[in-house]
């Protein structure tokens, strides 16, 4: 199919263009909704199930680590939006200025990330054999921590994942494509931060916060 | 050679192959894997999609033969475990899931709207080589020894006691699931988006209303089943525990979660095989569809519905009796929508001009099987009845009655009926009307035999059985080599077909459908001109373009027909 400028050969205007690529990223999250919402219903219910040893175990997690890095991904929110609107505003440094820092801000999250890992691996609470706890339900501990690592663990692959499409729009912006009225992928690469931004939202309060209330 | 306007029953000559089409686009292996061209990438699908159905053929025929004797002959018990499950994870995510939509979805939908493509060119094409790269790792856990869990990979067998290669083919499975999202994706976008000037939402053909409901439950259901099956694999690789008992895990949890997805799945298959039945029966009865709107709503209630019923795969798994109650009377509900589109179906046949041509033969056969493997349904969905037939062959001829008499009969009905589209030829009449028969016969011969086998207690998946089973046993196997051949007819003919086949004209049935306005084989960009649409669908009565006699009862006014619009 030949293309003409922004034009793909299959619509019969931008304008057509522009609502199916906006409605293909809409499903796109919609299918990313129930991907995520398998492991929403699983902690649901295991947490319904034994809620003391998610006390126990949310008690284990940094919540100040966990604070900073759900203030970085809002922050990083913040800089997608404006980006969107230098695109909007046809202005091409702006534009790049922006998704670098969003870049920037997720690699911080995904550090903040990794050194809570670590933390894990040296006090024994990474679920497998050497998992070790000194309380009476360990077992189902373990599997509030199973669950942590699931959620945050695929969470953080969507991180990854966003940072390499952050990476090609940042090219093509710097490259001027994205300037001139056609902005669609910065668009939906915005969506898509958006939504996983919103993910971790939801994961750090019931995560973390499980039992701060005390 | 114009599209729109071509009226070809008129034509007195013998129909001519467009000079230009999108078979002769290009030529050289590149210019298929690379292509972006919807009605290429359906044929690659249609390669793929072959060879899974003589892989999982070849393990039905194997399962077949060991249960020619009461003791089995071929294999032993883990041997056999093996081959139905492989058999099962190949016919259900290698052919029946993707099959209708991955090769008729793709060449038709955008024909039938009157778009020049999907909407997603690219991730269609990229939807095929997901889905090969699923299979691969799919393929490499089978030559590599198989997984013995069933297809359902139910807990904690699959998680922590099968020896097999349950990750590999688990991982396959995920990666398989992408493919079927990105499909149902560029489907309900390309629907919403891609319309002709004219196409308005009730004059879509119910084929696409079909792809339509399909599509939602490929995009709603598959993630379900993906992350499910990623956490089967967390289980097994990082001891995540989360269906171990051990740690307090629920193997319930399991059913629930991947039963939330692969009994909607059910609908993915056997929806889009109505939207084919829908298609031929009213091409071949020259009627307009009985009840539209009915057979459209119908698709969507059914998957719908279909998420809502789940649980009845699980009432003697131990779940609350009250639960089990409401699943059930959810399980009668998906009924309804079924018979109305049966209903619509016969309603249509009523008064009509049939002809009783090859895709007509399936279609019917279609609306028999289906109609026996609905009703044996309706057993299983009631709470005492199931409890009594639980995991016996009686479970195993109810679905194959829906899936390989419904689904794969549609499938076949479908791709003899856009044939001539696809191929721009004719496939041999005769030969095709004796290779329907005999899938029609062969197919009975196998299954309806399970359904006593079942009802008198023989359990599935066993390698062994009593000796006072072996003559329906003997029977249903008798019965497969006979749907064997049923199978491998059409594969020679068809291929026959694309070098010697009688080339065929653009609309030689004729149907009402836009895909039949353009030529065959369509162009690259499907249509000349963008069609506009002024008629509402299966309307044979005003569309003298297609060059049918007036049909024989007296018409109480002479209304005006409205012709066909070029757009140019």
């Amino acid at each position: 199919m030949e293309r003409t400028g922004a034009l793909f050969g299959q619509f019969r205007d931008l304008e057509q263009q522009r609502e199916t690529a906006s409605l293909g990223m809409w499903v796109f999250l919609l299918t990313e909704l129930m991907f995520f919402g398998g492991m929403f219903l699983v902690y649901t219910i295991y947490r319904m199930k034994y809620p003391l040893a998610f006390a126990e175990g949310s008690r284990e997690l940094d919540v100040v680590k966990g604070g900073w890095n759900t203030a970085i991904l809002i922050g990083s929110s913040f800089t997608m939006a404006l980006a969107v609107r230098a695109a909007q505003m046809k202005k091409r440094r702006l534009l790049c200025i922006f998704l670098a820092s969003t870049m920037i801000l997720g690699g911080a999250f995904l550090g903040v990330k990794y050194l809570e890992y670590m933390q894990k691996f040296e006090h024994h609470l990474v679920p497998g054999p050497n998992f070790h706890m000194n309380v009476a339900d360990a077992a189902q501990v373990q599997i509030f921590f199973s669950l942590y690592f699931a959620m945050t663990g695929m969470h953080a692959l969507h991180m990854i994942i966003g940072e390499v499409m952050l990476l090609l729009l940042l090219i093509y912006s710097w490259k001027g494509k994205y300037t001139g009225g056609y902005f669609a992928p910065i668009e939906n690469g915005g969506l898509y931060w958006h939504f996983v931004d919103i993910v971790w939202i939801f994961l750090f309060p019931l995560l973390y916060l499980v039992d701060l209330h005390r | 050679m114009s599209t729109t306007t071509a009226s070809p029953a008129a034509a007195p000559s013998p129909p001519q192959p467009p000079r230009e089409h999108y078979l002769n686009a290009g030529y050289g292996i590149r210019s298929w894997l690379f292509t972006t061209d919807h009605k290429r990438i359906a044929l690659l699908w249609l390669i793929s999609i072959t060879f899974f159905f003589a892989l999982g053929g070849f393990f039905a025929l194997l399962i077949r033969l060991q249960l020619l004797t009461p003791q089995g002959w071929l294999f032993g018990p883990d041997t056999y475990n093996r081959l139905f499950t492989m058999h099962g994870i190949v016919m259900i995510f290698f052919f029946l899931i993707p099959a209708i939509p991955g090769v008729l979805g793709n060449f038709l939908i955008p024909l039938m709207i009157g778009a020049k493509d999907l909407a997603f060119p690219k991730l269609n094409l990229l939807s095929w080589y997901v889905f090969n790269i699923g299979a691969l790792f799919t393929f490499y856990s089978i030559v590599t020894g198989g997984i013995d869990t069933g297809w359902t990979f139910y807990t904690p067998l699959s998680s922590i006691y099968s020896n097999s290669q349950v990750s590999v083919a688990v991982v396959g499975i995920f990666i398989t699931g992408f493919s079927s999202i990105l499909t149902g994706l560029n489907f309900i976008v390309t629907i919403h988006t891609m319309r002709a000037p004219g196409m308005t939402w009730w004059r879509l053909p119910i084929f696409v209303w079909a792809h339509y409901a399909t599509s939602i439950i490929m995009v709603l259901g598959t993630p379900v089943v993906a992350i499910t099956l990623a956490l089967v694999a967390g289980d097994r690789l990082f001891h995540f525990g989360f269906f171990d008992p051990r740690l307090g895990g629920d193997p319930l949890l399991f059913q629930h979660l991947f039963w939330f997805y692969s009994h909607p799945a059910v609908y993915i298959m056997i929806l889009p095989a109505m939207g084919v039945t829908t298609e031929i029966v009213a091409t071949f009865a020259r009627k307009n569809l009985f009840g539209y709107k009915f057979v459209a709503v119908a698709s969507l209630a059914i998957a719908v519905i279909g998420f809502l019923v789940w649980a009845h795969h699980m009432f003697v798994a131990g779940i609350s009796i009250y639960a089990a109650m409401a699943f059930s009377f959810l399980s009668y509900a998906v009924a309804i929508p079924s018979a109305v589109k049966v209903f619509n179906w016969t309603a249509t046949l009523y008064r009509g001009s049939v002809s009783w041509q090859t895709p007509m033969l399936y279609a019917l056969g279609f609306i028999g099987l289906f109609v026996m493997g609905g009703m044996t349904g309706l057993f299983l969905a009631s709470l005492g009845a199931d409890v009594h037939v639980h995991d016996t062959y009686f479970v195993v001829a109810h679905f194959h009655y829906i899936m390989v008499g419904g689904a794969v009969m549609g499938y076949l009905g479908g791709l003899h009926y856009w044939w001539p589209k696809i191929s721009g030829r004719m496939y041999p009449e005769g030969l095709s009307r004796a290779a329907a028969i005999i899938l029609f016969v062969g197919f009975n011969l196998t299954f309806f035999p399970q359904f006593v086998l079942g009802y008198l207690g023989m359990p599935r998946r066993y390698a062994m059985y009593p000796p006072e089973f072996q003559v329906l046993n003997v029977l249903s196997t008798a019965g497969a080599s006979i749907l064997g051949l049923g199978y491998i007819l059409p594969i020679i003919y068809f291929v026959w077909s694309m070098r010697y086949g009688k080339v065929a004209s653009s609309n030689p049935w004729p149907a009402t459908g836009l895909e039949w306005q353009t030529t065959s084989p369509p162009p690259t960009e499907n249509f000349e001109t963008t069609p506009v649409v002024t008629w509402e669908p299966y309307d044979f009565e005003h569309r003298p373009d297609l060059g049918l006699p007036k049909p024989e009862r007296a018409q109480p006014e002479q209304l005006e027909a409205p012709g066909l619009e070029t757009g140019d």
